[in-house]
């Protein structure tokens, strides 16, 4: 066929030629702010935390460049190996897990406390992108395609569930949900699940853990408990509204560092970042988020596979859902969920998941013309 | 594998749903800046404010108290550079093994110990715990020579307040202790300045003006973390001392007052007489207000509370009494103003033998024998208590106590200045009616006249009786405190109708001290320079029986709260008037053994040192 004429391999030069520099100079200027962010967190010194997040940025960033230049049809061809291998280390990690504040999420790896719910965020799109990649759009919508994609999204979700991790398991399903979304799933099994959703809401809530249902008290009213549940976001949005228009300068966030600001090295990092840089700063890191995501999906309309197409959009939507939560998090907007900010956060799993998702992404636009069968 | 049509629906489909996520990226990023919008732009300010708070904190530190100086200048209520001594738990690194050394130095009671260990529980590291906060010399030095081992123990330099004069402003002053719940309710301005182990006036002039002698807080602005450990000093506010008072009293004479009044109940006080300005006042017993610094301890305090003599009352202004005899220049003052005697007037006292006799009640003169036929003059002269229920009867009580109250008797002498000061009684038919709902009886009027029944009478009224006499006759406004000049407009006014009374009264209390047979001639002073004119005054704690007057016993022969008490009421030097005094001394016997030759001792001292109060008072206008 003549659409075989591109399945050739590239020469390197016309690899570097579809290279998406700017996605890549994106990503590397994330990566530096994050490093100075973490240097701001450990107080202006270089200590744990900033060391860590350089070298693990140090050797994912280049392991992103080197796994990009992986034909995306490998990828296409490991899509549920990767998943069935993450589904065994979830496994894994809820019969020998290391257990820390309550929840058994990590495998030690010496080097690498790995958490393996992260990576899973990358893999059930990678597993669906797949699926649907060969389905056709009538039998999209078959109860076989839905029954197996469901059970896709919901093994690892309950795994993750019971670690106990509900904000990683949303995530999951939400990243394996617009896959769906994007393969045609009719919009009436939206709307339908989502009021299905809505009225089981009561029984849902009587499910959960006391600290969640607190959590989600105290985002209804902070100041109920002003040192305990809701101090938090109290003192979150001390320090993001304190920052002003200008912020109060690069190591000079009181709130931080006099320790106003719990968990500032990862899901409070934005807290941080929006107290010494201010309204303008923030300004520019989401547009720096929306630069990214906007490059994803140009990765995405430019390939010619609806593999890479897929996992491009439902990369960027995973990207998106990221910062859009962790944001609105520390803004006071979401209750306290368990959500890192992407490559800003501190946690080697959460960067190492986004910097494979990233080289998959470069790897689609370099073989955006590659077609899979 | 593919057929085209269903890659180009799919193609479409994707498309489209990607356009309506993008839509929707596009809407909550938008939601997200409005939000930060909101909180770093428009509400800035409220978080800025949140944000200060969180990191500022605030410490007061002890104001200076304002001192008390007396007409001279010197110091009579001052501040004294203490040491005490503090640990910084966090510093130390056994804690138990460090308070067990300091127990031993400074020899700590088991209560004190377990005190230290309680505070310790109650606070966090880095907080301070003062384990004593005045070191006596002996302990300071002993607790530096070990200092270079207790690590996290430390000698403070603080300021306390100290009375050098000891017990003899103690009535005047009042005293200051640690600042009690009651003290922050009541005062506001002690509730703003409240520092823990604050010392606050707990009576006297102490209290009164807490509110200018407290003074302002020196204030440090720390800058602390989440923990309220402190990070840094962000500035020092100075505060400033509390203000100075300076008061009318003249130490030298004070003193002569306690020492006078040594091992008896009773008071003294001295007044200028044309302003007013008291130049001794003192209530015995007294005691040591340096006492109540530190807290007083419990023996001492027992002491103080359950001795007889009550020394936490202050007697000249709280003690009432009735006047006896000390009233009568008042009531042949009043008698001669309302024209019911003139000087002349004559009346025969018989003795014992034949007592004045209204409706069955007899009425004695205090002398056996009587006095013969005596005049106005005699009759104060001797005291003669025959001649005084014969004008009090023409005079009557009402047209008395109007005379009494323009002088000063039966209200407030130095209206709010002190707590608690009582306002005495001047008893007339109106008040009786009101209080007992009865009707007043003849036998009462007598009585009132030779200053016993209802009419009760404090010390300083006495004085500023005596006073308003001797400076002919015009009213005049006590004062303790210098700098608290107010302006009255009745100051001076006459009290008189007539100021050729006045002069009989002064002349009939100068024959009383210096004639023969006058009461208090033994206590005269013969030398013009000193001499002064004065009345004495026996006031009868329990009624006399026919029986007590048949016995005649002597003053030690009867038990001590049952003896009279003594009074005088003087001024002097006769020629040229400028002071007045009242002593009293409880169950002291008669006016005339006891407190008239106190008043001999005290006018010696007073008129020496006029000349140096006169230069002083010269060179405070002249400063003006």
């Amino acid at each position: 066929m003549s659409l075989n004429n591109f399945s050739h391999e590239l020469t390197l030069f016309q690899k570097i030629k579809n290279y998406d520099f700017i996605l890549l100079f994106c990503i590397l200027i994330l990566g530096i702010t994050s490093i100075f962010t973490m240097y701001s967190t450990d107080g202006g010194e270089v200590l744990f935390h900033t060391k860590s997040h350089f070298i693990k940025f140090s050797i994912f960033f280049p392991m992103m460049i080197v796994l990009s230049f992986i034909n995306i049809k490998y990828w296409h061809a490991g899509s549920y190996l990767f998943y069935v291998l993450i589904l065994g280390l979830l496994v894994w990690v809820a019969l020998y897990g290391v257990t820390a504040s309550g929840s058994r999420r990590w495998i030690n790896l010496y080097f690498l406390n790995l958490q393996p719910s992260e990576l899973m965020k990358i893999a059930v799109i990678l597993c669906l992108a797949k699926f649907f990649h060969r389905i056709r759009t009538t039998s999209a919508n078959s109860f076989t395609s839905i029954l197996v994609s469901l059970t896709i999204i919901i093994i690892p979700s309950i795994l993750v569930i019971t670690q106990p991790d509900l904000g990683t398991a949303i995530l999951i399903s939400f990243s394996g949900l617009i896959i769906l979304w994007f393969s045609g799933l009719r919009i009436k099994y939206f709307i339908y699940s989502f009021l299905i959703f809505i009225t089981s809401l009561p029984f849902i809530i009587s499910f959960l853990k006391p600290y969640q249902k607190l959590r989600i008290l105290t985002f209804i009213n902070p100041e109920r408990d002003p040192l305990g549940s809701g101090y938090q976001i109290i003192q979150s949005k001390i320090a993001v509204g304190s920052g002003g228009i200008t912020g109060k300068g690069f190591l000079k966030g009181t709130q931080s560092y006099l320790d106003f600001l719990p968990e500032k090295h990862t899901d409070f990092i934005f807290t941080l970042f929006s107290e010494e840089f201010g309204f303008v700063g923030s300004i520019l890191l989401l547009l720096l988020y929306s630069i990214i995501i906007y490059r994803i999906i140009r990765a995405g309309l430019i390939s010619r596979s609806f593999f890479s197409r897929l996992f491009c959009f439902g990369f960027s939507f995973a990207i998106f859902l990221y910062v859009a939560t962790n944001i609105s998090m520390v803004l006071g907007l979401l209750p306290t969920v368990g959500s890192p900010l992407p490559i800003m956060s501190y946690g080697g799993s959460s960067l190492l998941a986004t910097m494979i998702g990233f080289s998959i992404v470069l790897s689609a636009s370099i073989n955006h013309r590659q077609n899979i069968s | 594998m593919f057929d085209e049509s269903d890659n180009v629906r799919k193609i479409n489909i994707i498309n489209r749903r990607l356009f309506i996520i993008t839509a929707a990226k596009i809407l909550v990023f938008f939601g997200l800046t409005s939000r930060l919008f909101s909180l770093q732009v428009k509400q800035n300010n409220k978080y800025l404010t949140l944000s200060d708070k969180n990191r500022i904190r605030e410490s007061k530190l002890h104001p200076v108290r304002g001192e008390f100086r007396d007409y001279f200048g010197n110091v009579i209520a001052g501040n004294n550079e203490v040491y005490q001594l503090h640990i910084i738990p966090e510093q130390v690194e056994d804690f138990r093994y460090i308070t067990l050394r300091l127990k031993n130095i400074l020899n700590l009671s088991e209560r004190e110990f377990q005190k230290i260990h309680k505070k310790r529980k109650k606070i966090k590291g880095w907080e301070t715990i003062v384990v004593s906060d005045n070191l006596t010399w002996e302990q300071f030095s002993k607790v530096n020579n070990y200092l270079h081992e207790l690590i996290g123990v430390k000698t403070v330099l603080s300021i306390s307040r100290i009375y050098p004069f000891n017990e003899n402003y103690t009535h005047v002053l009042g005293y200051v202790s640690q600042a009690n719940e009651r003290d922050i309710i009541d005062n506001e301005n002690i509730k703003e300045k409240f520092v823990p182990g604050i010392r606050v006036g707990k009576t006297g002039l102490e209290k009164t003006f807490e509110n200018v002698l407290l003074g302002e807080n020196d204030i440090q602005r720390f800058e602390v973390n989440a923990y309220g450990r402190k990070i840094s000093q962000l500035n020092y506010q100075k505060g400033s001392k509390g203000q100075d008072l300076n008061l009318t009293i003249d130490t030298e004479i004070q003193k002569l007052c306690t020492e006078l009044l040594k091992d008896k109940a009773g008071s003294i006080c001295v007044m200028d007489i044309f302003s007013g300005e008291i130049i001794a006042m003192q209530s015995s017993p007294s005691f040591d207000p340096n006492l109540f610094l530190f807290g007083i301890n419990q023996d001492d305090w027992q002491l103080i509370r359950n001795n007889p003599m009550k020394p936490l009352l202050n007697k000249t202004i709280n003690g009432r009494y009735s006047p006896g005899s000390t009233i009568k220049p008042i009531v042949a003052l009043s008698a001669l103003e309302n024209e019911v005697i003139n000087p002349e007037f004559t009346v025969h006292c018989k003795g014992h033998k034949h007592p004045l006799e209204l409706y069955g009640q007899t009425y004695h003169c205090w002398k056996k024998e009587g006095h013969g036929f005596v005049n106005l003059r005699e009759g104060m002269k001797q005291s003669c208590d025959t001649y005084f229920y014969e004008i009090s009867r023409r005079l009557g009580v009402d047209r008395l106590s109007e005379t009494a109250k323009k002088f000063g008797l039966g209200e407030k002498v130095f209206g709010e200045l002190f707590e608690n000061e009582k306002k005495g009684l001047v008893p007339n038919t109106i008040w009786k009616k009101n209080a007992l709902g009865q009707s007043w009886v003849l036998g009462e009027t007598i009585i009132t006249g030779i200053g016993q029944g209802f009419i009760q009478t404090t010390p300083i009224q006495l004085c500023l009786m005596t006073a308003q006499i001797a400076n002919g006759g015009y009213k005049i406004y006590p004062k303790i405190v210098l700098n608290n000049d107010k302006q009255y407009l009745d100051k001076y006014k006459p009290l008189f109708k007539n100021s050729k009374n006045i002069k009989i009264i002064q002349k009939a209390m100068f024959s009383s001290t210096n004639e023969v047979r006058g009461t208090s001639y033994k206590s005269r002073i013969d030398d013009p320079k000193y001499q002064f004119a004065g009345k004495t005054g026996t006031a009868q704690v329990k009624r006399i029986t026919e029986k007590d007057r048949e016995l005649d016993l002597k003053t030690f022969e009867i038990p001590y709260e049952e003896r009279d008490h003594a009074l005088y009421v003087a001024f002097g030097p006769y020629k040229n008037p400028r002071y007045a005094t009242s002593i009293i001394i409880e169950h002291g016997g008669s006016g005339g053994t006891t407190a008239a030759p106190i008043a001999k001792k005290l006018f010696k001292l007073i008129i020496d040192r006029h000349k140096l109060r006169q230069s002083v008072k010269e060179k405070k206008y002249l400063d003006i």
